[in-house]
């Protein structure tokens, strides 16, 4: 919890991060009276959705401090341009924000490109603010003392579209090849391990140690309650984290070399993921372990 | 376990041979078109990590199939994967219990965060009980508590065990455990050791 204190900058961040350490709290005590009580199994799968309850609590979520950075990130002036970013078409026409994050990732005509909201928003800052993307990118993931405005950008975007379900785009033909590749990268096994998305999210109600695993190889319930609620603010990691980053620790722990960001398959594997989770209701930012 | 999986292989060949449902079921995609998405997002790797994404022979008949292959295909990769198993040249199958906890308790190496020099573990406990005292186990895999002593700790149970955990799909084509001796995650001794985490009558996975 130290790392989560020395953070903080300000004073409106305090009451939440206050609220996040009293999270962590509950959630080291759940995890210690785990172990303590040896319970059979179906206890300890009580005791663990007991204190995912705990981190659901929305006024103990500091994603929304996120939320409020990203305005403020899309409403500054940037690049040779010297224009925000309210001149970016996220599909719905420049400038409007509401429902866009429910239809992404979609193509764009302009880029002739399937872009997920972070690529979206990196093609916008190159071709809209005339904004050099290195330092943006070199802060893809925010860490301690370090924000990331493509994390803060996503939650502030994605937060536009609560209440609304998802509703993966699939007319234009590289949206459906998006679809397509997707799924066959889900199945596809490698690395050291002979690991693929597959041997950890295909089977219902199986876990990997303690940690849950949601079956995203059916459609329905349970792909829907698992991408509507990114992006989330990850208690562990004390950071606002998107379906990018997701992806990102899902292919460290397959074994595989570090995916590109903003790459081709990980928006392929998003659109698919997307289409097992149409008409999920997005909730976010979500609080998660 | 051999006569069931056969079955669920013969499941497998005959939704293969059915139809595909053109209306719902988009045609599978090139497999240039695959591939060209893996180098978009894999290509700027070291060439070593990239080998290690290619699939060996076996791995893409998995891979198009998704695990469920033909029954000719599964003996196809029983025999080529069992070919690839060495055994140890002393004949001694089990090593130290002790030492084969630490293995299958370990489930760091191999990923891009660990520092190269690192010593992979089995990481056994991530999808199997063993010792049933240990309650952080997850359940991709089968229960092996007690596995030795409902084994009556007999040989040819051993030389099994070691088959399947040097290459499990030697076993099972196309099963989803690693080929830990093949793939070269465990040495010849790290498997010797959780061998006896698993059949060493004093090892807690017996008690
Ligand atoms: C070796 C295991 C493993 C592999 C392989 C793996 N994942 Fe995961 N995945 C996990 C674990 C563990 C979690 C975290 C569950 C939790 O925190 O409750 C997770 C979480 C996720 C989540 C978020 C779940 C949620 O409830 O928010 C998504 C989406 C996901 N994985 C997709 C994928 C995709 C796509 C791939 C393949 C590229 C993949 N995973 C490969 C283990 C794996
Ligand atoms: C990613 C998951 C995974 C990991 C990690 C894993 N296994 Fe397995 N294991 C399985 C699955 C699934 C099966 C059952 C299907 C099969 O036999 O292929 C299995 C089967 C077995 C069997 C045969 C059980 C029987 O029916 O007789 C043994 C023995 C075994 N595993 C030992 C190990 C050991 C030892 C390790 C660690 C060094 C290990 N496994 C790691 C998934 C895993």
């Amino acid at each position: 919890m130290k790392r989560l204190v020395g953070e903080t900058k300000g004073q409106g961040m305090k009451l939440t991060v206050i609220g996040a350490a009293v999270l962590a709290a509950a959630m080291t005590l759940a995890a210690g009276h785990l172990t303590a009580q040896s319970p059979p199994q179906d206890d300890s799968e009580k005791e663990i959705e007991r204190y995912r309850q705990m981190l659901s609590d929305p006024f103990s979520n500091p994603g929304y401090l996120a939320v409020d950075r990203g305005e403020e990130i899309w409403t500054t002036k940037r690049g040779t341009k010297n224009v925000s970013l309210e001149g970016c078409d996220l599909g719905e026409g420049a400038g409007k924000l509401e429902g866009t994050y429910a239809r992404l990732p979609r193509h764009f005509a302009d880029a002739d490109k399937v872009m997920d909201l972070e690529q979206r928003l990196l093609w916008c800052m190159d071709k809209v603010q005339g904004l050099d993307t290195k330092d943006v990118l070199s802060r893809r993931f925010s860490a301690p003392g370090r924000a990331s405005d493509l994390e803060d950008l996503t939650a502030f975007i994605a937060n536009k579209s609560n209440g609304m379900k998802l509703e993966p785009q699939l007319n234009h033909a590289k949206e459906l090849e998006m679809a397509a590749v997707g799924e066959e990268l889900f199945y596809r096994r490698g690395g050291v391990m002979d690991f693929s998305c597959a041997t950890c999210h295909a089977e219902e109600g199986k876990r990997i140690r303690l940690q849950g695993l949601p079956n995203l190889s059916v459609p329905g319930a349970t792909a829907q309650a698992t991408m509507a609620s990114w992006p989330t603010y990850r208690v562990s990691q004390s950071a606002l984290r998107t379906m990018q980053h997701r992806l990102w620790d899902c292919y460290r722990q397959q074994r595989w070399p570090v995916p590109d960001f903003g790459s081709d398959s990980l928006t392929a594997l998003t659109v698919f993921l997307n289409k097992q989770a149409a008409g999920g209701e997005l909730n976010v930012p979500s609080i998660k372990r | 376990m051999i006569r069931s999986a056969f079955a669920s292989l013969a499941l497998g060949a005959f939704a293969f041979c059915a139809p595909a449902l053109a209306q719902d079921k988009p045609a599978r995609p090139s497999q240039a078109t695959i591939e060209a998405y893996v180098k978009s997002t894999f290509g700027k790797a070291p060439a070593e990590w990239q080998a290690r994404i290619a699939p060996d022979e076996s791995l893409a008949a998995c891979n198009v199939h998704r695990n469920q292959v033909s029954s000719a295909d599964a003996e196809a990769i029983t025999k080529r994967e069992l070919a690839r198993v060495s055994y140890p040249a002393d004949g001694k199958f089990l090593g130290n219990w002790k030492e084969g906890y630490k293995v299958a308790n370990n489930g760091r190496g191999g990923q891009f965060s660990d520092p190269p020099d690192t010593v992979s573990g089995g990481n056994c406990f991530a999808c199997h009980q063993l010792d049933p005292k240990e309650l952080s186990y997850g359940t991709l895999g089968p229960s092996l508590a007690a596995y030795g002593k409902d084994r009556k700790y007999d040989a040819e149970a051993i030389k099994d065990a070691y088959t399947k955990i040097y290459n499990s799909q030697a076993v099972v084509p196309c099963s989803n455990m690693p080929r830990f001796g093949t793939n070269k995650v465990l040495s010849e001794q790290q498997i010797k050791d959780v061998m006896a985490y698993l059949f060493d009558p004093e090892s807690p996975v017996n008690k």
